[in-house]
């Protein structure tokens, strides 16, 4: 009989914190921009340039730590660690080792046996490096340190997990948790978060730890769930084999399914932290945690019970709208705009998530504003548009967060409410189509349906459906 | 008097009653420079066009009343570990050659709104690592005193500088005695402030919790001016201390009567050159003379001060120095074979071998399982050695010592056996471990016609009366004298 | 005790600090290395056992920038001091094998 595996993993989470500007200098951190025009002497390392703290980082890692339960070291200070890379300019980079900000917290997610708490050991801030990219043509490397020196905090969770669906249930609970702290956007696929997972093997029934391996490259929660499979999988036909699991970074490929060893000879990591002697040590006041403290925003389970209670909304609706955060205040701003609740709610669930699908988003990159979908709902209640209108009009707002009344005004897209016109359509319609006329006498009333729709189709769309239905009956039985 | 002979003070104040222009001033200094640089070589680059273009608008500034300060219209020479936007900054090191600053450091956009002339960079020891100058690689400089022996170091350069009159001052920078000990070699006088008083941006790092940048100069009347003209809080280093009061020259005042002065016993055993004893300790019956009170104590540790420091130095500029690596700035080797080798052929060839020694002592020193042994416990003395400062300050004013145990070595005598060299700054590191204000002063001279300096070590932020006491020695002194005229 | 200063060892810090030595300065590097670590051995007179490391020479209270963009793009001149440049970015030996 075959041998029972238990999977053991740990986290290591980074997170682009949402300031304007880097950790210690005051270089944008907008994206986009070309290669290195956001740097400066300090983010690139030049000779005789100093960190300066900026205050927000602070902020927003003690936002996110007591958010995730975690002690806070109100005396903190900056370790250097120091490696060579040239995405690294200055070949060290600040971290934090003996002090982190935040310690001993805990997240709790939801699993299949119910609610589990996966431990942070701990979180720390630190700067995030500049960006690589090889160059075919000339076969070397170019670097752009436009990211250098962007903020980061890293939390490091307890070995707590024991599968991928536990993974990224934490996952989600982290990015929803910071999302709504508005520490930071959390982007996977832009990496603003970042997940490296340690992950090991034993025996089921083993109290120790098997020797674990570190898997980075990975962006989206797809390529972490394969991941983990395949390094699982990987360890346990070793361990069959009689060989040991080598404690390694590896480095995973998602085309490929498969993960391989990062080494070189010329890394020794042993990375000679020590306390960086041009950052004092941060002193966190009793107040200032007060203030954080009082300040936390409503998270996602009471957001979800509020819009129950107070929108009358379906569980399942409030589940899915709070589910980003993003989302959720679209939602609330346009139900503010337009008071209506149930149809804002639709229209995010349905057509927005549908497009988003369609354009591998997330619903972090929503650009639209809510008094466009506002107003969208508002002329679809006005008979303004009809429904197929609104939802080509809504993908323009989507795109390009047009404004619908101007859109529709431009486009001649408005239903047309000339009751002379649409009259005389259905009495055409009725007369071009004797054959489900008689149908729908004989009690087929099904068929008016269609001729509904050619009544639309007369009136290239621009007709109330509801209405165009109402005088066909009103004719019909005439 | 001639230009040259006087002090940077006197000629400011020339120059705004209008005797002199700063045309002349900066003329006057390029002129000792030609005339001087062949035998002492203390300047690496010399910026004759921009020190002229300078002088016209500083010129223009002073007519229109809009610059007014003590060193208005007065040329200076710059340590190149001190970046300046557009002047080659080298460090005295391969590595950077070329390497040209886009920004200035903070002390000279001081320097700049003061009105001073910056006529050049001055040697150094390489990366500021050296008691002589001679690790430099660009070659040696000479002690203006006798060109058979060294400046000093690593502010050699500004020192001799000063010394041979090619301008009135200079500035240096002081991780473990660099401005003291050659302030001390070359006769000039030299002060290092307390940690956090000068600005480091811009300061090409080397220990960053012991450097400081400093003045040197012709008396100790200028030492004060410069250091109120550089001294500043400054948001871009985040360890910069605010001060309350920056007006140093205020305290230039004859009277040490209400100071109480001690002498460590432990400075003047065994080690220290019985010449230089004698005039350190001259000097002390000098203020003694003037009414301070001077007593013997013990001062305990000193013995622990150098490995202390070299730990600490070492690792800190291990990591400093992990910038140069050929890929943003300076020198890049011209064949490797990849990244790595690229990083190491280029490290190599671009650093000399004190600053490699270092360099590899550090990095071991910080690396796994021995962090703990070495770099812990050197920081852990490094706080025992401030608390017996701290007993010290407790009980006198100030701590007079010599700068150096010996005068001046002759060129090429120190280099070959680096604990040796090490050993010399026993009276100066211990200062910049405890982040300590020191001054040197000329106080006598040996046998060979090399000057001996006399330290002054005050606690933080004590700046104030050791311009004082100096002040007081300095006029009870009278005229230095300078090095023979060629 | 001293640490005796290996071969291996000058080779391991030498990977750290990315410096090669070349075979005739190894030697003496190794020598140097030694006898400053002998002499820093003297550290260990001195109990310390309850002493705190000193990072920081001054208590100071919090230094902070506020989240405010003051720099703007330097890049061209910044670059002039590369070594090599290609396309407004720095240009390195390739990184991946």
């Amino acid at each position: 009989m075959s041998k029972q595996y238990e999977t053991v993993i740990g986290l290591e989470v980074h997170v682009e914190l949402a300031t304007r500007t880097k950790i210690f200098c005051g270089c944008s951190t907008a994206f986009g921009g070309a290669p290195n025009t956001h740097t400066c002497p300090v983010c690139t390392g030049m000779p005789g340039s100093l960190p300066v703290l900026n205050k927000k980082v602070v902020d927003y890692a003690l936002r996110v730590g007591l958010a995730a339960n975690c002690k806070i070291n109100q005396l903190c200070k900056f370790d250097r660690k120091n490696y060579f890379y040239p995405d690294n300019p200055q070949n060290y980079q600040i971290s934090q080792l003996y002090l982190p900000i935040c310690h001993d917290g805990y997240v709790e997610i939801d699993t299949a046996a119910g609610k589990k708490k996966i431990g942070i050991h701990e979180i720390h801030m630190e700067e995030d490096a500049g960006k690589l990219i090889h160059d075919e043509w000339e076969d070397c490397s170019l670097v752009d340190y436009n990211r250098s020196g962007v903020p980061l905090i890293e939390i490091v969770s307890e070995p707590d997990m024991r599968s991928a669906e536990e993974v990224i249930a934490y996952l989600e609970k982290l990015r929803m948790m910071i999302q709504y702290l508005g520490a930071s956007d959390c982007k996977l696929q832009e990496g603003s978060m970042r997940a490296d997972v340690n992950l090991s093997v034993r025996e089921v029934g083993s109290e120790k730890f098997g020797t674990r391996t570190e898997m980075k490259n990975l962006n989206s929660f797809k390529a972490i769930g394969r991941a983990i499979e395949g390094e699982r999988a990987r360890q346990i036909e070793l361990i069959e084999e009689g060989k040991a699991v080598v404690q390694e970074t590896r480095r995973w490929d998602d085309n490929k399914e498969y993960s391989y060893a990062m080494r070189s000879k010329e890394d020794a990591k042993d990375y000679r932290y020590f306390p960086d002697p041009d950052l004092p040590p941060v002193h966190i006041s009793d107040e200032w945690i007060d203030r954080i403290v009082k300040s936390m925003p409503e998270f996602q389970p009471e957001k979800q019970a509020r819009y129950v209670e107070q929108y009358g909304l379906p569980q399942y609706d409030a589940g899915i709208l709070t589910g980003s955060k993003k989302l959720s205040d679209l939602f609330e701003e346009t139900t503010a705009l337009c008071g209506k609740p149930k149809k804002v709610a639709n229209w995010l669930m349905g057509e927005t998530l549908r497009l988003l699908k369609e354009n591998g988003q997330e619903p972090e990159d929503l650009q639209f504003s809510p008094k466009h979908l506002a107003s969208l709902i508002e002329l679809a209640e006005a008979g303004s548009v009809n429904n197929q209108v609104a939802k080509e009009v809504f993908e323009q707002i989507f795109a390009e967060d047009v404004d619908p009344e101007a859109y529709v005004e431009e486009h001649g897209l408005k239903t047309v409410n000339d009751t002379g016109l649409l009259e005389e359509t259905a009495r055409k319609v009725l007369e071009n189509n004797p054959g489900p006329v008689e149908q729908y006498k004989s009690g087929k009333t099904k068929v008016l349906g269609f001729l509904v729709g050619q009544v639309m189709k007369e009136m290239k769309g621009k007709a109330n459906p509801a209405a165009a239905g109402e005088l066909l009956q009103k004719l019909l039985s005439e | 008097m001639e230009i040259k002979d006087m002090t940077a003070v006197q000629l400011s104040a020339a120059i705004k009653e209008g005797k002199i222009t700063v045309s002349d001033a900066v003329e006057a200094s390029l002129a000792a420079v030609r005339a001087s640089e062949d035998a002492i070589h203390a300047f690496l680059l010399v910026d004759e066009e921009g020190a002229r273009a300078r002088a016209a608008e500083v010129q223009k500034k002073i007519d229109a009343g809009e610059l007014t300060g003590p060193l208005a219209g007065v040329p200076i020479a710059i340590k190149d570990n001190i970046c300046t936007k557009g002047l080659a900054t080298t460090c005295a090191s391969k590595i950077l050659q070329n390497f040209v600053p886009t920004y200035d450091a903070e002390v000279i956009t001081r320097l700049e709104e003061a009105g001073a002339v910056i006529i050049g960079k001055t040697n150094m020891d390489e990366f500021a690592m050296g008691s002589t100058t001679e690790t430099s690689a660009y070659g040696v400089t000479k002690n203006p005193w006798n060109t058979e022996h060294v400046p000093g170091g690593s502010s050699g350069g500004s020192c001799a500088a000063v010394a041979a009159g090619e301008v009135p001052m200079a500035l240096g920078s002081d991780t473990g005695g660099s401005i003291r000990q050659p302030s001390s070699f070359c006769g000039v006088t030299g002060m290092k402030p307390t940690y956090g008083t000068v600005s480091r941006y811009g300061l090409i790092a080397y220990g960053s919790s012991l450097d400081q940048i400093g003045p040197v100069a012709k008396d100790v009347t200028d030492c004060a001016a410069l250091l109120q003209t550089v001294a500043s809080y400054d948001a871009k280093d985040a360890t910069s201390m605010k001060r309350d009061d920056y007006d140093f020259m205020s305290a230039l005042k004859e009277d040490v009567s209400d100071l109480k002065i001690g002498i460590p016993n432990s400075y003047f055993g065994e080690g220290l050159d019985p010449q230089v004893k004698e005039s350190i300790l001259k000097a002390a019956d000098v203020l003694k003379a003037r009414g301070a009170e001077v007593e013997y104590f013990d001062l305990d540790l000193i013995d622990y001060a150098i490995p202390a420091y070299y730990v600490i130095a070492s690792a800190e500029a291990s990591s400093n120095l992990e910038r140069f690596d050929g890929v943003k700035y300076g020198f890049r080797a011209k064949e490797y074979e990849g990244l790595h080798d690229m990083y190491k052929k280029s490290r190599s060839e671009g650093f000399g071998p004190e600053v490699k020694r270092r360099i590899m002592l550090g990095s071991f020193v910080l690396s796994s399982g021995y962090y703990d042994a070495y770099y812990l416990k050197a920081l852990r003395t490094k706080a025992l050695i401030k608390q017996e400062f701290d007993r010290a300050f407790e009980k006198y004013d100030m701590i007079l010592s010599p700068a150096a145990p010996s005068t001046a070595p002759r060129l090429g005598e120190s280099l070959s056996d680096p604990l040796q060299m090490y050993l010399g700054d026993i009276y100066t590191v211990s200062v910049n471990l405890a982040g300590l204000p020191g001054i040197t002063v000329p106080c006598g001279m040996d046998d060979k016609g090399l000057p001996i300096g006399m330290q002054l070590i005050g606690d933080c932020f004590s700046e104030k009366k050791l311009f004082r006491a100096a002040y007081t020695y300095e006029q009870a002194r009278g005229a230095f004298g300078q090095p023979e005229k060629r | 005790m001293a640490n005796v200063i290996s071969d291996e060892t000058m080779e391991y810090v030498g990977i750290l600090a990315k410096l090669e030595l070349k075979d005739e300065e190894k030697e003496s590097a190794r020598q140097d290395m030694q006898k400053m670590l002998d002499y820093v051995d003297k550290l260990n007179e001195l109990d310390t056992s309850k002493v705190e490391p000193m990072t920081h020479i001054f208590e100071m209270g919090n230094v902070f920038r506020e989240d405010e963009v003051t720099n703007g793009d330097d890049r061209d001149a910044m670059l002039a001091n590369a070594p090599e440049v290609k396309e407004g970015q720095y240009k390195v030996p390739k990184t991946v094998e």
